[in-house]
């Protein structure tokens, strides 16, 4: 939670930037886009199971290339450890660092939000008393991150990290500021939708989770290879928090309302499946 | 310890919500104080764990995160709160570590013992990288129990080269190696769970 550099931060940003990669237009990315939505539409229609995972293997995003395994996942029936999550709770996590308005002298500059909603499990149970992580740019679309050379100002009075601990129904809130779109290197005049990278645990560690929260109508959404890879439209959409006026606050702030669905817990049924033998 | 039969696994009730990468930028959020220490390096029983993660083309990934989850020496599941704290007395047996400049990682952690008599004893271990559009898992077995990792069912159904890629090698010192080969030759094996999605 601090601002200080980092290891990884102090490298040089050569591999971030390829040159190469600047080159390509948006119109041919989002060609590539296009064509791989269309295939995998298809398979729909020919009876293939709706995906609800990006796809590691996406072209339009370069990075992913090299980075992603070519073998499929290879199917395990999970043993003990895999059956359980780390514990997180009030000794780890102190209720204000939910607030990331409040962490400097001054306020920070930009549009005030509430984001809210539950974690859930993928049979609908809530997750209580776990971990939940965000991290975001300012209102201007810049990271504190030192690797961040987007010229856009930092915001002296906000970091943009946050942690919470859910309640017993699975919820969490957090007070911050709108993030705004910014410029990335991978083709030409490329900009990413305004996000929040969200780090989620449930109660299996094959619930682990990191993903990113996008806000409703972005006119990015289309032309951006990592919130395209999800190649499903309703898959897509649960990415993307709504507007909620009933979180909004009397001149204070605006509300967004976002549920987040992990996996499914393997303990449970398989407990309950030892339990009839 | 019930053995699935991956057929059986009930249908999810709610469609998940999809991941995405972790990106470039999470340096100055997820890292925290001694976050790859999951016990003192002044254990006695303390491990190193440690390797490196590279590309398709043997090149260093600079931009990772990984995570390990772990029972005990004894076998023990402690699944205690203060991982964020690090004490220094509490193992809570969750560890997370970014990856330096050159790809490189290292835990300071114990190693677990099996959790029921002849398992072979492994940590879980996630990779998040710029990159990498959804996170992966595997295991990192210890060498020692040959006759645990010879009747692991996992392991059984890997051919040798696979199989490989999920054995840490025990150095001189102590220390376990584990090396993260995210495509490409030696590919580490990457797993998926019934009711993944």
């Amino acid at each position: 939670m601090s601002t200080e550099t980092t290891a990884n931060e102090t490298f040089n940003d050569s591999h971030v930037l390829d040159p190469a990669a600047t080159t390509l237009s948006q119109e041919s990315i989002s060609q590539e886009i296009t064509d791989i939505h269309a295939a995998y539409r298809q398979s729909v229609v020919e009876g293939k199971k709706a995906e609800t995972q990006p796809r590691i293997d996406f072209a339009p995003y370069r990075s992913s290339l090299l980075r992603h395994p070519t073998k499929n996942l290879h199917h395990v029936d999970p043993e003990t450890i895999e059956l359980h999550s780390p514990a997180f709770g009030e000794r780890d996590v102190h209720a204000l660092e939910s607030d990331l308005t409040i962490q400097h002298n001054g306020e920070p500059i930009g549009e005030r939000i509430v984001v809210a909603g539950r974690v859930l499990d993928g049979d609908g149970r809530p997750v209580a008393g776990q971990l939940v992580e965000i991290w975001q740019a300012n209102a201007a679309g810049r990271y504190i991150h030192k690797r961040d050379q987007h010229p856009a100002p930092i915001d002296p009075n906000f970091t943009g990290v946050g942690r919470a601990i859910t309640g017993p129904n699975g919820e969490y809130s957090f007070t911050t500021i709108k993030p705004a779109p910014y410029p990335w290197k991978n083709h030409h005049n490329a900009w990413r939708p305004a996000h929040i990278h969200f780090s989620l645990f449930g109660t299996d560690f094959t619930q682990r989770m990191i993903t990113q929260m996008y806000f409703p109508g972005d006119p990015l959404f289309s032309l951006d290879p990592i919130y395209q890879a999800i190649t499903d439209q309703d898959a897509r959409d649960r990415l993307v928090a709504s507007y909620d006026h009933s979180i909004t606050s009397h001149e204070w702030a605006t509300g967004y309302n976002w549920d987040i669905v992990l996996t499914g817990s393997n303990r449970t049924w398989m407990e309950d499946e030892e339990g009839e033998n | 310890m019930p053995q699935a039969a991956n057929t059986q696994a009930p249908a999810l009730k709610l469609a998940p919500t999809p991941g995405q990468t972790i990106g470039p930028f999470y340096g100055y959020a997820m890292p925290f104080d001694k976050d790859n220490e999951l016990v003192n390096q002044a254990n006695p029983n303390s491990v190193r764990l440690h390797g490196v993660i590279t590309d398709g083309k043997g090149e260093a990934i600079p931009d990772a995160l990984l995570e390990i989850w772990q029972a005990d020496e004894h076998g023990i599941v402690v699944s205690k709160d203060g991982s964020l704290v690090r004490d220094g007395y509490t193992f809570t047996g969750w560890g997370r570590t970014a990856v330096d400049n050159v790809g490189h990682y290292t835990f300071t952690t114990l190693n677990p013992g099996a959790t029921e008599a002849g398992k072979a004893p492994f940590i879980m271990l996630t990779v998040f990288a710029r990159g990498l559009l959804n996170r992966l898992f595997t295991r990192i077995y210890l060498p020692e129990d040959t006759a645990a990792l010879a009747s692991d069912p996992l392991l059984a159904a890997l051919d040798d080269e696979q199989r490989r890629t999920l054995i840490a090698t025990r150095e001189e010192d102590g220390s376990l190696r584990f090396d993260i080969r995210l495509q490409g030759d030696l590919e580490t094996v990457f797993l998926s769970y019934p009711r993944g999605s």
